[in-house]
C-alpha cells in the first residue's frame, strides 16, 4: 500500500474472486454491512446478484415504452399528414385517412423508436459511452471480462475505511485484495 | 401447491428421483477462460491463408452484382428480363429470398431468447450477422427495380420536388417500412448484445488500431453488474420487440403479393405461409454458413450435436409445414371451385414452369423429411448438403409464386415464356459473393459467438453451487 499519494488519488478498494458463488456471497456480506457506494464486475451478469445487491428493477422499460408511443403517433401523424392534410390524394374513392389502412406503417415505427428508445435508454442508465473510469486503473480489471469476479468498494462511501475494508474484503473471500488509485494529470 | 410440498415433505425425502441427464451445452467441461481464448483468438490471431482465397474469391464474385448494377443503370431497365406482363421477375424472387434468409437469425436471437432455449447461444451471433447482411442483400433488388434508381428516396415520405407524399395504401410502401426498420433494428440488437464482448476484446487489444477500434464500439463497457442489470432487461425488451418484427416483415413482404388480386397470390394463407418457409430458409443458411465456421475454427465443443440436431428439427418441422401450405393452397384452389385460382394452381404444377414446381417441392418438401433420422442428422457433411437444397428450393418458391401467375394473366395474348438475361443472372449471383464478403469480415474482426452469453449457460456461471 505505500505509493505516492501525489500523483493519483485513491478511488476504492477491490477484491476479486474466481467463482459466480464467491461473488454472489461475498456481495450479500458487503450489502449486510452496510456499504452503499460499491459495485460488482462479472464476464456474465450472474443469477440474482441484482437482488443480493438490493438493486431495484432496471428502468429501461420505461424508455422503451415511451419511444414505442412516440413512434406509433409519429407513424399516425405522417399519414394524415401527408394524405388528407397536406395533399389529399384520392385512391379508390375512399377516405384520406383511416387508422386502419397504413397499420403497418404505424406497427413498424412503434417498433423502430421503441428499439432505439430501449438502446439508448440502456445507454443512458449505464452513463455509457464513457470511455475513461478509475476501476480501467485496476491491473486485472480486463479479466473481469474473461474468468475473474470483482468487488470494489468506492472510497466515497461512508463505511470507507483504509484498512478495515480491505480487512474486511479479504475476510468474505477476496483473493487479491488491492487500493485502485485514479492517476490525476 | 405449496401445501402439497409441506404435507408430503417426508417422503419427498426418500424419493430418489431418477437424474435427468442433460446433454451439455458446452462440451469437455471448458473453463470460462477457454471460452474466451477461442473466440478472442479467432479474431486476434494472424490472418489464415484461406481466409485471404475466400475474400478475394468473394470480392470477384461480388463484383458480378458491381458489373450488373452499372450496366443497369448506364444502359437501362430493359437489360433485365422483366417484361409485360412479367413486370417483376428475378428481382422480386431474390429480393423475397435474401429477405427470408434473414428471419432465422432474428428467430434464433430473439424468439428462442423468448423460449428460453439456451442452446441458441452458440449460434446467435453469427446468425444475426446473417440477417444484417441478408438484408442488405435484399435490399440492392427493390433499390434498382423501382429504374431510376436516384428517385429511389421517393419511396420515404420525404418532400419531392412535385409536392406528392407516398400513398400509404400500397403494400410496397409498407414494405419500405417493414424492410428498413427490420434491418435497423437487427442491427442495434446485434450491436447491443455485441458490446461486452468488444469490452473482452478491447481489454485484451495488444495494437493501437484494436484498442481504439474495439474501444469505440464498446463505449466504454464495465462489466459491472449495474450495467448487465440494464443490459438484460435491454435484451429482453429488443427479443420481445423483434419478435412481432420478424412476423410483421414477412407479412408485409406477403401482401405484396396477397394484396393484389391476381389468382394464385390473393389468399390469407400468404403471411404465415411465407413466415414459415422464411425461418425454413434461413436455418438452410445458418447451418450452410456454420457448419464450416465450426468446422474450420474446431468450434465442436460449443457447436454441439445437439445445435444442429436441434437446427435440422426446425428445418424438418418448417419444410413440413411450408408442405402443408403447398398443399392447402392446392385445396383451397379447388374447394373455392373459382377457375382462374384453379387455373393458377394447375399451372403452377404443370404448365410451362412445372420443372421450377417440382424443383421446389422435392427440395423444401421432400429434402427436409430426411432429418426425421437420426444418422442423417448425426451425418454432418450431408446436413450441409440438405441445407444447400432448401436454400435452392425456397429461391425455387418464390419463382414459381412469382413468375407462373404473371406469365398466365387474364389475357391469353399476353402470355408468354418469361427468361431471365445474363445481366439478371450476373447481379444475383454476385450478391452471394457480397454476402459472402461481408460474412467474412465478421469472422475476421468482430467475435463470433456471444461470450457473455455462451458463458453463462455453462454451469461455472450457477452462484449456488461450487464449479
Amino acid at each position: 500500500m505505500i505509493m505516492s499519494d501525489i500523483m493519483d488519488i485513491k478511488y476504492a478498494a477491490s477484491a476479486t474472486f474466481s467463482s459466480a458463488k464467491g461473488l454472489y456471497d461475498a456481495a450479500g456480506k458487503v450489502k449486510q454491512e452496510g456499504y452503499t457506494n460499491w459495485e460488482c464486475f462479472s464476464p456474465i451478469p450472474v443469477h440474482g446478484l441484482d437482488a443480493q445487491m438490493g438493486y431495484a428493477r432496471s428502468k429501461v422499460p420505461r424508455f422503451t415504452l415511451t419511444g414505442g408511443i412516440t413512434g406509433f403517433f409519429t407513424g399516425m401523424l405522417i399519414v394524415w399528414f401527408m394524405n388528407e392534410y397536406d395533399y389529399p390524394l384520392i385512391v379508390g374513392g375512399k377516405p384520406y385517412f383511416s387508422p386502419i389502412y397504413p397499420f403497418p406503417v404505424f406497427y413498424e415505427l412503434t417498433i423502430l423508436f421503441a428499439a432505439f428508445g430501449t438502446l439508448f435508454g440502456m445507454f443512458f442508465l449505464n452513463r455509457l459511452p464513457r470511455h475513461n473510469h478509475p476501476v480501467f486503473e485496476h491491473p486485472d480489471f480486463g479479466l473481469t471480462g474473461d474468468d475473474k469476479f470483482m468487488i470494489v468498494i468506492e472510497v466515497d462511501d461512508p463505511k470507507f475505511d483504509d484498512e478495515e475494508t480491505v480487512e474486511f474484503l479479504k475476510r468474505v473471500g477476496g483473493e487479491s485484495v488491492q487500493l485502485i488509485r485514479e492517476p490525476i494529470d | 401447491m405449496s401445501e402439497v410440498k409441506a404435507e408430503n415433505h417426508e417422503i419427498l425425502e426418500k424419493v430418489d428421483p431418477a437424474p435427468w441427464r442433460e446433454v451439455p451445452l458446452v462440451l469437455n467441461n471448458r473453463s470460462f477462460k477457454w471460452v474466451t481464448d477461442k473466440i478472442c483468438g479467432i479474431v486476434e490471431s494472424k490472418t489464415p491463408t484461406w481466409w485471404w482465397w475466400c475474400f478475394i474469391t468473394a470480392l470477384c464474385v461480388a463484383s458480378f452484382t458491381g458489373m450488373g448494377l452499372v450496366y443497369l443503370v448506364s444502359t437501362g431497365v430493359g437489360v433485365w428480363g422483366n417484361n409485360n406482363p412479367v413486370n417483376w421477375g428475378w428481382a422480386i424472387v431474390n429480393f423475397v429470398f435474401w429477405i427470408g434468409i434473414g428471419h432465422a437469425g432474428t428467430l434464433i436471437s430473439a424468439v428462442l431468447c423468448l423460449l428460453k432455449q439456451k442452446w441458441r447461444t452458440s449460434i446467435n451471433r453469427a446468425s444475426e450477422a446473417m440477417t444484417v447482411f441478408a438484408v442488405l442483400c435484399a435490399g440492392i433488388f427493390p433499390l434498382f427495380h423501382v429504374g431510376r434508381v436516384w428517385f429511389a428516396w421517393w419511396l420515404f415520405p420525404l418532400p419531392n420536388s412535385n409536392a406528392i407524399w407516398p400513398q400509404f395504401r400500397s403494400p410496397l410502401e409498407w414494405d419500405v417500412f417493414a424492410v428498413s426498420t427490420y434491418a435497423t433494428v437487427s442491427v442495434l440488437f446485434w450491436y447491443m448484445g455485441m458490446i461486452p464482448d468488444l469490452a473482452v476484446l478491447r481489454d485484451r487489444a495488444k495494437e493501437t488500431w484494436r484498442k481504439y477500434f474495439y474501444g469505440f464500439f464498446a463505449m466504454g463497457w464495465r462489466n459491472a453488474n449495474n450495467h448487465w442489470r440494464n443490459f438484460e432487461m435491454a435484451y429482453l425488451l429488443l427479443a420481445g420487440l423483434s419478435t412481432p418484427l420478424v412476423l410483421s416483415v414477412h407479412t408485409i413482404v406477403s401482401f405484396d403479393f396477397a394484396v393484389a388480386n391476381l389468382p394464385g397470390w390473393h389468399t390469407t394463407i400468404f403471411p404465415p405461409y411465407f413466415v414459415a418457409g422464411a425461418i425454413f430458409s434461413g436455418f438452410g443458411m445458418v447451418l450452410t454458413l456454420l457448419l464450416p465456421v465450426r468446422a474450420v475454427y474446431g468450434l465442436h465443443d460449443l457447436i454441439t450435436q445437439k445445435h444442429i440436431t436441434n437446427m435440422c428439427m426446425i428445418t424438418l418441422a418448417t419444410g413440413s409445414l411450408v408442405g402443408y401450405a403447398y398443399a392447402m393452397e392446392f385445396f383451397i384452389a379447388w374447394y373455392g371451385a373459382n377457375s382462374y385460382e384453379g387455373f393458377a394452381f394447375i399451372n403452377r404444377a404443370f404448365g410451362n414452369y412445372w420443372w421450377s414446381y417440382w424443383i421446389m417441392i422435392s427440395c423444401n418438401v421432400i429434402c427436409p423429411q430426411l432429418f426425421w433420422f437420426k444418422k442423417i442428422r448425426q451425418n454432418i457433411p450431408l446436413v450441409w448438403i440438405i441445407s444447400i437444397f432448401v436454400n435452392v428450393g425456397m429461391w425455387f418458391e418464390r419463382f414459381v409464386i412469382a413468375n407462373t401467375t404473371l406469365s398466365r394473366d387474364f389475357l391469353p395474348s399476353s402470355w408468354g415464356y418469361y427468361s431471365p438475361t445474363v445481366v439478371d443472372i450476373f447481379t444475383f449471383f454476385g450478391t452471394f459473393g457480397f454476402f459472402s464478403v461481408l460474412f467474412l469480415l465478421f469472422l475476421r474482426f468482430l467475435p463470433l459467438m456471444p461470450m457473455c452469453e455462451v458463458k453463462s449457460v455453462m454451469p461455472q456461471a450457477d452462484p449456488h453451487s461450487d464449479h
